[in-house]
């Protein structure tokens, strides 16, 4: 086999900036292309290695021609932003989500080289409603489908990749459809939702939750890359918790709201930096998701090595995240309260 | 062992380390107070530090054993004074589905027979009921439910409980069942489309039929506000001697005896997967499971002497 060239879409951030840097230190990949509107923090621009960045809007015809000329043979498309914070507003990031990918895939479907296509989606293709089963495998239609935000964009560009694998049966296409990924250093949502002090919640409900740790997310996306894991596939880590738990076990204080109250909500992670809080996201944390990882597992051979609940304590703990209420404090502080209640009658009896 | 001389009354020695963990197995001489002490605070500190485990239904078996079935047990055991009869034909292990009559216009029969096979089967057996979706629209309730082990009712997570190895409970006559008049009591009603009959079929376990009897005079259902009902989007509003009557004191169900009859397993493993395909043997085996329940049930009243005793 000819020595890989690949291209990398999304490299100026954390997950797309790893996967750039990993390929690099794989002998059978000759050229790592990484291709970004903006261009990488100084941090993320050190790590890149032998990567070369080109600086492109994707909806330009400018990366048809990188893919041309450097005849790629590999995309992986990870530009598929989940807040409009960081692309200039919704409009913008609905325009950079689903006109980027059909200018991609339209430069892709042209070139002869392009042999793999690796699409970095989300569960959140699955909606969110109480009508949902406890758990999605990739076969399932969504219970209610998305209406706004991310998810939708992500429904539309997958219904663009379809339509790509059809009118190009000869590349080996990849959907991973990845649940929220948490982990020291990428940031995401999720992982900004967490990190306030006070975590507003839905008064009577407690999602489930399933995240997806870093690392397993970059290894999946490097198996994909490099072997090709065919066909959609939902990664997740194994297990759930429950939203109250995750509160708990980050040391936060949850703070209970009535649905009604949805826009007090918005508004404190919009001061959290998250104006992007969209009613699917809201309807995510009334019911939560939870896919089927059997495929990944049994199909593709490849175990998640972080579970839910370790994938999100090694978020917490990387960030440190100063807790509010400290777990292991309060464990101390039940500790000392039980001993001291178990020892009662034995310090009675030492006045006899 | 001598420490075991020790007279319980002065509980461990001072020098004695603190108990680190509920899950700590040193043999400790402790008065009951004590150790219900302890386990409380041992279930306080994994509720407020989050630290137990919930499976991939939401199901919190913690939450469950300490908090939701305790609440239950009073009304099982004084209230309804609940016998169980045939809790043998439930499998120790393994996959079974347990299908049974509904009634009393507010699912206590489901619950009650949650705790009938934690509290009585000799597998301590967890009962994980497929609900209507209502249920997980409404605040609380629908967390609530999922926090106890129970999920939709839908042909996937049937089957998915029922592969694990777990005991699924469904009601198939639904809201026809449970809203029905107080005149109707003890006839079935219809028995939905057979789906839990092709996710038997599909995963090869066996359908218990379960017959309750007394569910039915908890809240005997004399009238129904249909429009207020449609308003609020629930499926009936009752109207019972007692409630709306005397208000939240109407809420008070009527303590009738009860009877969970547990009835012969009906093997489906023979039938092979494929059978789930073939409609009239569902149609048939779901009437099979219906006439079972209903025989039972007219066999049982005939048997009662009273409602109350």
């Amino acid at each position: 086999m000819p020595r890989r060239v690949v291209l990398v879409t999304g490299v100026s951030r954390y997950l797309g900036a790893r996967l750039a840097r990993t390929l690099c230190d794989v002998p059978s990949v000759e050229r790592v292309i990484g291709v970004d509107a903006l261009p990488p923090s100084r941090e993320l621009r050190a790590s890149l290695g032998r990567t070369e960045f080109v600086r492109a809007d994707i909806r330009n015809p400018l990366i048809g021609k990188v893919i041309t000329t450097a005849a790629v043979d590999t995309v992986v498309h990870m530009n598929i932003r989940a807040s409009p914070q960081d692309s200039g507003g919704r409009t913008a990031m609905k325009e950079m989500n689903v006109i980027g990918t059909m200018q991609l895939l339209a430069a892709c479907q042209r070139a002869a080289t392009i042999r793999r296509l690796v699409v970095k989606s989300t569960t959140a293709v699955y909606g969110s409603s109480p009508r949902d089963p406890a758990m999605f495998t990739e076969t399932m239609e969504p219970g209610a489908t998305p209406s706004s935000g991310y998810a939708k964009d992500a429904m539309e560009i997958e219904g663009y990749v379809r339509g790509f694998a059809r009118r190009r049966p000869d590349v080996a296409l990849s959907v991973l459809r990845f649940t929220n990924v948490t982990g020291p250093r990428v940031d995401s949502v999720l992982t900004g939702y967490f990190a306030l002090p006070v975590v507003p919640t839905v008064l009577g409900f407690d999602p489930r939750l399933q995240v997806l740790h870093e690392d397993d997310a970059l290894e999946v996306l490097l198996r994909a890359t490099l072997h090709g894991l065919p066909g959609v596939l939902n990664v997740g880590a194994d297990g759930v918790m429950l939203l109250s738990q995750a509160i708990r076990r980050a040391g936060r204080i949850g703070l209970p709201l009535p649905g009604m109250t949805a826009g007090i909500v918005d508004m404190a992670l919009g001061r959290a930096g998250r104006p992007d809080y969209t009613p699917d996201q809201r309807r995510f944390l009334n019911h939560g998701r939870v896919v089927d990882t059997t495929r990944l597992k049994a199909e593709f051979g490849y175990q998640p090595r972080y579970t839910t609940v370790e994938a999100f304590d090694d978020f917490v703990r990387g960030r440190n995240l100063r807790p509010v209420i400290d777990p292991d404090r309060l464990s101390a502080v039940l500790d000392r309260i039980l001993g001291g209640l178990t020892r009662l009658p034995a310090g009675e009896s030492s006045h006899v | 062992m001598s420490e075991a001389t020790v007279i319980p009354l002065h509980g461990p020695r001072r020098d004695d380390p603190p108990l680190a963990s509920g899950t700590d197995t040193e043999p400790r001489v402790e008065s009951d107070f004590e150790r219900r002490l302890a386990g409380g605070l041992a279930f306080l500190r994994r509720r407020l530090t989050g630290d137990y485990p919930v499976d991939e239904f939401g199901y919190d078996p913690d939450l469950s054993d300490h908090l939701l079935l305790p609440s239950l047990r009073p009304l099982y055991q004084r209230w309804f004074r609940v016998e169980t009869i045939g809790l043998h034909n439930v499998p120790s292990s393994g996959g079974a589905l347990v299908v049974a009559n509904h009634s009393g216009t507010i699912p206590l029969d489901a619950l009650m027979t949650a705790v009938a096979l934690h509290d009585h089967h000799p597998a301590r057996r967890a009962l994980r009921m497929l609900a209507a979706d209502l249920v997980f629209t409404l605040p609380v309730v629908g967390s609530l439910a999922r926090k106890a082990g129970h999920t939709l009712a839908c042909n996937p997570d049937a089957e998915r409980l029922l592969t694990a190895g777990e005991i699924a409970g469904v009601w198939p006559e639904g809201f026809k069942g449970i809203g029905k008049p107080f005149s109707e009591r003890y006839k079935l009603q219809r028995f939905g489309r057979g789906g839990f009959v092709s996710a038997a079929l599909r995963t090869g376990v066996p359908i218990i039929p379960v017959s309750i009897v007394g569910a039915e005079e908890i809240y005997p259902m004399v009238g129904n506000l249909r429009t207020l009902a449609r308003l609020l989007g629930l499926p009936y509003l009752p109207v019972t001697p007692t409630f709306p009557l005397l208000g939240p004191l109407g809420l008070v169900p009527l303590p009738s005896k009860w009877l969970i009859d547990f009835g012969e397993p009906i093997e489906t493993a023979h039938y092979g997967a494929a059978a789930a395909e073939d409609p009239m043997l569902v149609f048939n085996l779901t009437d099979q499971v219906r006439e079972t329940i209903q025989q039972t049930l007219f066999t049982l009243l005939a048997q009662r002497r009273s409602v109350w005793s």
